[in-house]
């Protein structure tokens, strides 16, 4: 298989853009999604400071990659979660890529260590609360985010939050019609008066594969293991059925996710109801008297168009 | 060929020659959950794979919480 655009070897083949491509043309099109992103939802200029959550694994290691890559003033936070092993691997890959990508871009690393601060790792935090770990660890590190980037001034927060996870969520939401949830299910939450610093998630168009294949190509040392807390997870669920349907029917989660958003951005549509709308459009059919909204009624133009053949 | 797989971490051998498309049928993996590295190089589906060759097939799917779904 080669490359979509110059013709070398491919390394990858992107089924839902019918592409397939190179090293080289690869970071291109990763580039130029995020671009794209970041335009589109008008998430940040290049003066502005960003604050990219980073937890050692491909996304949000590869989203600080593009971002400095892209020429972006971009710093970022680590919360150690006190998970354990898998803490201690996640944090290393962290330090080892602010050391050696993000430094020399003049990069800042921030630390945030949970068991210093609360004298427990998460795990114990969230038996001692009788809430599930990973609700308690998405309730930390938001808080985390969110009072470093106040307390440092930066004008934005970035997640690695990718095609995937957002497809995913949107899943769960619909399955159980959590409307009110939908409704903040945006690639860019503005700030708030009330002390909330503007997120945003410029990988919402790249898949994970995609992703992952990008940290690959480009040598990024990431946390391949799972956080061993999201075993079983729900999300996990979510993201495979998907993953199933996109095999079969390449493009259907950006289908899904992006329509969901282009259907966002139009205005209400009218109030119209159904039974109204069929009131305005239908008539009597001038050969059998039951509703159409053609002259002739489909049911009598296909029996008309037998008879005709039967002849 | 030696591959190696992850969740839980394991190498299995399997014979080749082999397409890489032909491998994730074999093993019922879909591909748009996975990588195939062969060495440290990135392969696409219809690469032919060698019993000398190193595969890696590396899960891509990461997730646990619903992660920042409002500013709540």
């Amino acid at each position: 298989m080669n490359c979509t655009k110059c013709k070398i070897r491919a390394v990858i083949d992107l089924p839902r853009h019918n592409a397939a491509f190179c090293k080289g043309c690869f970071n291109i099109y990763a580039h130029d999604q995020v671009s794209r992103a970041i335009k589109s939802e008008k998430m940040f200029g290049k003066d502005d400071r960003i604050l990219v959550a980073v937890s050692g694994g491909k996304d949000s290691l590869a989203l600080w990659d593009i971002l400095l890559k892209m020429g972006y003033k971009a710093d970022a936070l680590y919360v150690n979660l006190g998970i354990g092993g898998y803490s201690d691997v996640s944090h290393a890959k962290v330090v080892n890529f602010s050391e050696t990508v993000a430094a020399p871009h003049g990069a800042v690393l921030h630390v945030h260590t949970v068991e210093q601060e609360a004298g427990a790792g998460i795990k114990e935090l969230a038996m001692l609360i009788h809430r599930p770990t990973c609700s308690t660890c998405g309730t930390i590190k938001r808080y985390q985010f969110n009072r470093v980037a106040l307390a440092h001034k930066y004008d934005v927060m970035a997640t690695g939050h990718n095609l995937d996870d957002e497809a995913a969520r949107l899943l769960g939401n619909v399955l159980r019609w959590q409307e009110e949830y939908l409704d903040k299910q945006s690639p860019s939450l503005p700030a708030s008066l009330d002390g909330f610093a503007k997120k945003v998630k410029p990988l919402f168009r790249l898949s994970e594969r995609e992703l992952a294949a990008y940290s690959v190509l480009n040598r990024i040392d990431y946390i391949v293991e799972e956080c061993p807390m999201a075993k079983g997870a729900r999300t996990l669920l979510y993201k495979e059925v998907l993953n199933r349907l996109e095999t079969e029917s390449p493009g259907t989660k950006q289908a899904f996710y992006c329509g969901f958003l282009d259907k966002q951005r139009k205005p209400e549509a009218s109030s119209t109801t159904m039974a109204e709308k069929d009131q305005a459009m239908l008539h009597p059919c001038s050969v059998c008297q039951q509703p159409t909204t053609a002259d002739v009624c489909s049911y009598c133009k296909m029996m008309a168009r037998a008879k005709t053949h039967s002849v | 060929m030696q591959v190696q797989l992850s969740h839980p971490a394991r190498t299995i051998e399997i014979k080749g020659p082999k397409k890489a498309k032909d491998l994730f049928k074999e093993l019922n993996l879909v591909v748009e959950a996975h990588l195939i590295i062969r060495g440290d190089e990135l392969v696409t589906e219809d690469e032919m794979l060698y019993d000398q060759d190193q595969i890696e097939i590396r899960p891509v799917i990461s997730g646990g919480s619903p992660r920042f779904t409002s500013h709540e």
